[in-house]
């Protein structure tokens, strides 16, 4: 399972269109007042929508291969995930800024202290 | 093999817990026999969500029988005819082409209706708060076999602990009791050593809080055994009496 550039911004874009169309047509049934479970599942599909997007602009972001989390622009010559310890070796924690507002990037760094990160070798 | 029925549904639709309740008539068109009960009403749903009309509110969550969430009375029984099951896992091929089927909430002084079929059952969270719990040091845990537990109590033990807390019992009970499941509750303690210390006070705690939560009393009719999904046993009620009787005994709160 891997991911490439192209497909994540091509999954961007249909995301936006996914979200402009889910605002214009969405039909929600009852009223705000009262117990609404038409509601709360619209709600989630707005989160959900949110959230992907996000989860895409990291993934952009992110400029390596980690694991499971497998970019075709980084691997090594053998077809393994290509680390870059040095520039991704942190939590990205993405601040929200407000509707239609890009996130604010903040670099939590992670600090290893009793192991040293290393290429993963199956050999 | 899966076949396409249509049914009626004489569904009980009301505003709110102040609301007056009525039934509503509906059509379930091409439900597949493979459908659970709850998928047919995701069905019914989605095409009243089309028409801009209010979709039916039920109560549902893991559909796999095991979360206690969902529940309805179904031509007059909680969770439908089919015995030891939860209305998740009934499926439509239990029903015939053309049959009307009601569909009610269950229906209790103690559990208030917040929507159509959903019901509030959190009268069931604070008998548990009064006394459905032990207390455990935290700390390493203990060595295996270090409280010797009989083989027989232990598996009537599990069988107490089946109880999902759906309240089908309450439901199908004349008095809205809820003994089976607070028996429940109090069995799978007070079979186990484990339970023992706060023996004297949780029966006491507990059936206080049924009574003060509008729960009525039980006086042997069974329905909650034959309706319950877990098949939980009124053997338990009546170990609920004793543990009572002996708490009176031994504590202050008799």
């Amino acid at each position: 399972m891997s991911r490439n550039n192209d497909g994540l911004e091509k999954a961007r874009g249909m995301i936006q269109e996914l979200r402009a169309e889910f605002w214009k047509n969405v039909t929600v049934p009852g009223s705000s007042g009262d117990f609404n479970q038409s509601l709360e599942r619209a709600g989630r599909v707005a989160d959900f929508l949110e959230f992907a997007e996000l989860m895409i602009e990291d993934a952009l972001a992110r400029q390596e291969s980690c694991g499971g989390h497998f970019n075709e622009a980084y691997q090594t010559e053998e077809n393994e995930a290509l680390r870059n310890d040095d520039e991704f070796c942190h939590v990205a924690a993405w601040e929200y800024k407000g509707s239609g507002q890009a996130p604010e990037f903040h670099k939590e760094p992670l600090t290893f202290e009793n192991v040293q990160l290393t290429q993963r070798s199956y050999k | 093999m899966s076949k396409s029925i249509h049914l009626t549904l004489k569904v009980w639709r009301q505003k709110g817990p102040q609301g007056k309740g009525r039934f509503e008539t509906h059509q379930a068109r091409d439900i597949s026999t493979e459908m659970s009960f709850l998928e047919m009403l995701d069905v019914v749903n989605e095409k009243l969500t089309l028409e801009a009309k209010e979709p039916i509110a039920f109560d549902h969550d893991c559909r796999e029988g095991i979360c206690g969430m969902c529940g309805a009375v179904i031509n007059g029984r909680p969770h439908g005819s089919l015995k030891g099951t939860t209305l998740c896992q009934l499926h439509m091929r239990h029903f015939k082409d053309g049959d009307v089927i009601a569909i009610e909430p269950f229906r209790a002084m103690a559990f208030k209706i917040i929507k159509d079929l959903a019901v509030d059952r959190s009268a069931f969270d604070r008998i548990i708060q009064a006394g459905g719990y032990i207390s455990v040091n935290t700390g390493g845990a203990q060595d295996a076999n270090a409280l010797p537990v009989p083989q027989d109590k232990a598996e009537l033990a599990m069988d107490a602990a089946q109880c999902i807390g759906c309240g089908a019992c309450v439901a199908a009970c004349p008095n809205a009791s809820a003994m089976l499941f607070v028996s429940a509750k109090v069995s799978q303690m007070a079979l186990l050593p484990q339970g023992r210390p706060e023996a004297a006070k949780r029966a006491i705690a507990m059936v206080r809080e049924m009574d003060a939560q509008g729960f009525g009393n039980c006086s042997n009719e069974t329905e909650c055994e034959a309706e319950c999904p877990k098949e939980i046993s009124i053997t338990n009620i009546a170990r609920l009496n004793r543990e009572f009787f002996k708490a009176g005994f031994g504590s202050s709160q008799g």
